[in-house]
């Protein structure tokens, strides 16, 4: 965890365009490379069923194009990782490199766990994802400048504007992106929490063992 | 104006609110399984902290479980590498785990509600997206990653963005063959895949209110394939009778306190909303989704969509949809050849599922080129099945009856689709290379709707079935 008290406030490198609306984290990392204990070895399995074909054949992915290896900022279109909570997708596409994405929108489990990662989500409208990536495809050499603080993106000559969740913005620009430990100052306040709570303080789980498991009662309505 | 159940369970949950403006949720209970946890027990491990309410985490196995022979060391090393690992690490950190030894095993939404464990007015987190299940029961229910299991088991508290609600109100009354299945694939088509995004949904209305706990569990399941990461049912009697007598209900008068709280904490009458929805049940007919995201989905009557019918924006997904399924624009959903049937699933593997499709199946064969796979969501399900005689009705049907666990839901476990096979299935997600074989195609219905197409070897319509005998 050697990031996890770095502040992010500006990234700079080349783009990747992984075009189409509704891309879910199966598509971003397939179930059966989740058999793992660690996320360290993910990067390889990115999109991988996209970029290989059934005998193994490397398709014409662009992640598998060699002009975009070590690119470090991912452009997607609308409701990128949907599905599946897992963060093996976010942590696939960093440990591949990635380190921020533009999109024009994202799903909402799947922003959380960039953020929780340091992966800045950076939302631009239609217009401007399109010039992005028409931008990209032509040039993959062009340098994009993610600036946090003014919230503006650098793509060769042109600039654009991105919208981030302010709780996002802030916790990379300060480096407390990294949540246990911001959650773990409040613990005075978390036990005074748990005991206002109906179920902890006029009654609770009972763990006697008794009662039924199984399913909806028979012969009822 | 009132407040809605949200509002006044994240009221009553919050702890504080965070330099980042983001609210601290204090989390009443916490699954976890063999997936997404030993990423977040390692972090844990490298900064040394404990688990701060090991009474309040619980821990199942049910992803990489297989679910034909289940004896250890499990064929699959990595499969037992990971089972292992959710034992080593329950076992260090003091959290009840229940492992396939323990009678209660199941897939973790299954066991939640059916142990009692999920209930009315709490807040709720697992690393698995279908966690909107226990909403069906009045709780939030939230799923999460893995670095935020790492914040429950050291703080029990997550950091959140709030939520806008949409209130769905789903008049009218189911007709015979229509179930809570279709009602959420409808709201789905209507809403499409990124409706929700920023909202919880709150399922109300007389066709709502009608439905068994289990259908509701099913309705809420499903949330998150419309972008809702939060979806919840208000609580009512229904909930409360099927809590009473469950293994971790509080019994007798505190039983009584319970219901006290949990009827407060239902939507109020005049409760403010930020969005609406309207959806009429009397109309509602058995849905499919054909494609390649659960939107994507048609009354069994209708033809797949002409994509000059369908509004721009839906296109280019239908194009691809279309590409991937090779499936012609137009042709009658109806009629539509499978291979492989499968019923089970945290969506539909409940015994009011498995009854469904029985009653369908009995005195029926699976056609003859097709895999017809059932496999009860819990061992609690399996029990109670058996006691009713339903393995029997679907082993002599020529259907597969399998032990419990997530099985052809996922392709993290033997149970997978080979090439391009078409499968009927209960399950809740048709995406690209989601049953394990990327070039896989399935269509998502009831499952008494993929009985039937199992028994018909192509999709049919379950109103039509005739049905070999009625249990």
């Amino acid at each position: 965890m050697s990031r996890s008290t770095a502040e992010i406030r500006e990234i700079s490198g080349r783009a990747v365009a992984v075009r189409g609306n509704d891309i879910d984290t199966d598509r971003i990392i397939p179930a059966r490379y989740m058999k793992e204990l660690t996320f360290d070895s993910l990067g390889r399995y990115s999109f991988y069923d996209q970029r290989f074909d059934s005998s193994g054949k490397a398709t014409d992915h662009p992640f598998n194009d060699s002009r975009y290896q070590g690119a470090e900022v991912l452009l997607v279109n609308k409701n990128f990782g949907c599905g599946s909570s897992r963060e093996h997708a976010p942590q696939a596409l960093m440990r591949w490199g990635i380190r921020a994405i533009v999109g024009e929108s994202f799903a909402e489990i799947f922003a959380g766990n960039c953020s929780a990662i340091g992966v800045p989500t950076l939302t631009v409208g239609p217009k401007e994802i399109e010039e992005l990536m028409k931008q990209v495809e032509s040039n993959p050499a062009t340098k994009l400048r993610v600036d946090l603080e003014s919230r503006t993106l650098q793509a060769g000559d042109t600039r654009f504007s991105f919208s981030l969740p302010e709780s996002q913005a802030k916790v990379l620009w300060n480096g407390t992106w990294d949540t246990t430990t911001t959650l773990l100052e409040g613990l005075k306040e978390i036990q005074a929490a748990v005991v206002r709570l109906p179920y902890v303080k006029d009654f609770s789980y009972d763990r006697s063992g008794s009662g039924r498991a199984g399913g909806e009662k028979t012969g009822g309505a | 104006m009132g407040k809605n159940l949200l509002r006044k369970v994240w009221d009553l949950h919050k702890v504080r609110t965070l330099p980042s403006g983001q609210d601290q949720l204090y989390i009443g209970l916490h699954l976890i399984h063999e997936v997404t946890s030993p990423q977040a027990f390692a972090m844990l491990a490298e900064r040394d902290l404990k688990v701060l309410h090991p009474e309040r985490t619980f821990a199942t196995v049910d992803h990489i479980v297989p679910t034909d022979d289940q004896k250890r060391p499990f064929k699959d090393d990595l499969a037992e590498q990971m089972i292992q690992a959710l034992e080593g690490n329950t076992a260090k950190h003091g959290i009840p785990f229940f492992g396939l030894d323990s009678g209660l095993q199941g897939i973790v939404h299954i066991i939640g509600p059916e142990l009692g464990l999920s209930q009315p007015g709490m807040t709720i987190a697992c690393g698995d997206s279908h966690t909107s299940t226990h909403g069906a029961l009045g709780a939030i229910a939230i799923g999460i990653g893995t670095s935020q299991v790492r914040d429950v088991l050291a703080t029990q508290t997550l950091a959140l963005n709030p939520l806008k609600v949409r209130r769905i109100e789903v008049g009218g009354r189911l007709s015979p063959g229509v179930y809570s299945k279709d009602i959420i694939l409808k709201i789905i088509a209507d809403l499409g895949v990124k409706g929700g995004l920023g909202f919880a949904y709150e399922y109300g209305g007389t066709a709502i209110e009608a439905l068994p706990m289990e259908a509701r569990l099913t309705i809420c399941n499903m949330s998150i394939e419309g972008g809702a990461r939060v979806g919840y049912i208000n609580p009512d009697r229904v909930v409360f009778d099927y809590l009473e007598g469950r293994r971790f209900v509080p019994k007798a008068e505190d039983f009584e306190k319970a219901v006290q709280y949990w009827k407060e904490i239902a939507s109020d009458a005049d409760a403010e909303y930020d969005d609406r929805f309207q959806l009429d049940a009397d109309t509602l007919e058995p849905m499919i989704a054909w494609g390649i995201n659960p939107g994507q989905a048609v009354g069994v009557d209708q033809k797949l969509p002409v994509l000059k019918e369908l509004k721009e924006e839906e296109r280019e997904a239908a194009q691809m949809a279309y590409n991937h399924t090779r499936f012609r624009p137009g042709q009658p959903i109806k009629g539509l050849k499978i291979d492989v049937a499968f019923i089970g699933s945290c969506t539909n593997g409940r015994i009011s599922d498995l009854r469904e499709a029985a009653r369908r199946v009995r005195g029926h064969k699976a056609a003859s080129h097709v895999k017809a796979l059932v496999v009860p969501g819990s061992q609690s399900v399996a029990e109670q099945a058996a006691a009713e005689g339903l393995p029997e009705i679907f082993r002599e049907a020529g259907f597969q009856w399998r032990q419990a666990g997530c099985s052809m839901c996922l392709g993290m476990n033997p149970d997978v689709l080979v090439g391009d096979q078409v499968c009927a299935s209960s399950s809740n997600r048709n995406f690209i290379g989601r049953q394990g074989s990327p070039k896989g195609r399935t269509l998502l219905m009831s499952p008494a709707m993929a009985a039937a197409a199992a028994v018909a070897g192509e999709v049919a319509d379950v109103r039509q079935f005739s049905q070999g005998g009625v249990a």
